[in-house]
């Protein structure tokens, strides 16, 4: 049993059935899960979340899918850690970090994906499939073991071997010689015509989701609160709007009094078209070409990124253009300063927080919360020429030479 | 025959010339428009073109080469 009522166009409000469907036939709008919010009403409570799974599906009441049947290798409730010493840098008093990057297979990706598995296994499909670069790649691949399917992930054959073998470990690959377009031409071709559970084509209604568990927690960690600002890496703009709509259903649903927070996008100089359209008063983003080292954040054409740039002006947010040399730096800073070591698409949302805060976007006293959604050690080569180290003998003279500098005796 | 959902996006002044109209004569394809926003300053169109696989992309290259992106209505697929 869900709360799911239809599958309807965000654009005409048209409603579907619950089906592996993604467009609405009549105006090509994105399909949306609608919910029946007066019976969740009923059921949900502060109390009958705190008593489920430590998992996203302790939310199972707000998701598509019932956590009875969910494919679940842990996707979920990861840490929101004050950060005192990155916000003394940053002359922000009440900043904390939200670790994905504490996920299962270490991104945010886990929890779209455990969804989009589970409505594959529902839907009586075989296959679970995806394109990727990295994170998703690995949270496919990993879900699709759990729920003994067989599992179709795309990579670009010059990808880095840890990322491939990080998602190989699982199941079958198939590198792809090619590329973006190609990759993508590919997957849009295969997805049409096989009866594949695609989890970013015709399970995304479902797989997006997913990431409405981020606002949920988020509120429900901070003590049944929601924050005063967020700031999100953007690639398809996905995340970004469900973390709003997950703080909004919040509200709605009387979890906590109000939702008023600022969503503020960030991406990375080489692929920032959802921050520009922000930031040029554009309504929706002009498709380009990426270059980014952010390789999780490269999407040149986003699905999500007119609603993104929408959901930035409406709740008062704002888009930020990191410059690409800021990248390892803030990797490095946020390492340094909170003992996080988060990959490139962090780097970028460290480097927005701090220029949001020295621009008074952010105020120093204001509750804010940065979007951690990977690890960095599928992204070493991001910051092989930022880090430093020291070699030595294995002798105390050397040891004393080199690294504590004393003049030997 | 297949078919395929794309999105353009241009610069309004483009709206000028008759782009979907040229397309569907100059190539032997047929389109169905869904979707338009041409009162801002990038205007778009949603659209579906129907033709050959062939003629469906020289039509696409033909309609980049008049200063329009065009990009899959899904977006790109290739996450991170
Ligand atoms: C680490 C990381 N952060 C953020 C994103 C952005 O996700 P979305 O496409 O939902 O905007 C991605 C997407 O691949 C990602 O891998
Ligand atoms: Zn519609």
């Amino acid at each position: 049993m869900t709360n799911v009522q239809s599958l309807r166009c965000k654009e005409c409000g048209r409603d579907y059935p619950q089906e592996p469907i993604y467009v609405c036939d009549f105006c090509f709008g994105p399909l949306e899960v609608n919910y029946d919010y007066d019976a969740i009403a009923k059921n949900i409570s502060r109390e009958s979340i705190q008593d489920g799974p430590l998992t996203i599906w302790r939310y199972d009441e707000l998701l598509p899918a019932s956590r009875d049947n969910a494919v679940n290798i842990g996707a979920g409730m990861t840490p929101l850690l004050k950060a005192d010493n990155l916000g003394k840098e940053l002359g922000l008093n009440n900043l904390w970090i939200k670790n994905d990057a504490a996920n299962p297979t270490h991104s945010f990706k886990d929890r779209v994906v455990s969804v989009a598995a589970t409505k594959a296994v529902e839907f009586d499909f075989d296959t679970i499939a995806c394109a990727s670069t990295g994170n998703l790649a690995g949270a496919t691949a990993a879900h699709g073991a759990k729920a003994g399917m067989n599992t179709m992930v795309f990579i670009p054959a010059d990808l880095e071997r840890g990322k491939i073998l990080g998602a190989a470990i699982f199941g079958s690959v198939v590198l792809v010689n090619g590329n973006y377009d190609d990759v993508n031409r590919l997957c849009s071709e295969l997805g049409d015509d096989r009866r594949w559970a695609f989890v970013n084509i015709n399970m995304r209604p479902y797989y997006a989701e997913g990431s409405k568990s981020i606002g949920y927690e988020l509120a429900e960690q901070l003590g049944w609160h929601a924050p005063k600002h967020v700031v999100v890496p953007v690639a398809s703009g996905s995340l970004f709007t469900k973390v709003y709509k997950g703080l909004q259903e919040f509200a709605q649903l009387g979890l906590i009094d109000s939702a008023d927070t600022k969503m503020h996008i960030a991406q990375p100089f080489g692929c920032s078209p959802v921050a520009k359209a922000f930031i040029e008063g554009q309504a929706y983003p002009k498709p380009v070409v990426p270059d980014t080292i952010a390789k999780s954040l490269a999407i040149g054409s986003p699905a999500d990124g007119m609603y993104s740039v929408s959901i930035a002006n409406k709740t008062g947010g704002s888009g930020t253009i990191v410059p690409e040399s800021e990248i390892a730096e803030c990797m490095k800073l946020l390492a340094e300063t909170e003992g996080i070591f988060t990959e490139t698409a962090g780097g970028v949302v460290i480097s927005a927080l701090r220029r949001l805060a020295r621009e008074g976007v952010i105020g120093p006293d204001e509750e804010t919360v940065a979007l951690i959604t990977g690890t960095g050690l599928k992204t070493l080569e991001a910051i092989a020429d930022s880090v430093k180290t020291v070699t030595i003998d294995p002798t105390v003279r050397s040891f004393d030479e080199v690294v504590t500098g004393a003049p030997v005796s | 025959m297949p078919f395929r959902r794309v999105k353009f996006t241009f610069k309004t002044e483009k709206i000028q010339s008759p782009v979907i109209y040229e397309l569907g004569h100059k190539f032997d394809v047929v389109t169905n428009i869904r979707r338009a926003d041409i009162d801002s300053e990038n205007g778009w169109v949603i659209l579906e073109i129907e033709g050959t696989v062939d003629e469906i992309e020289r039509g696409l290259e033909w309609v980049r080469e008049q200063g329009s992106d065009v990009s899959s209505l899904d977006g790109d697929i290739l996450a991170g």
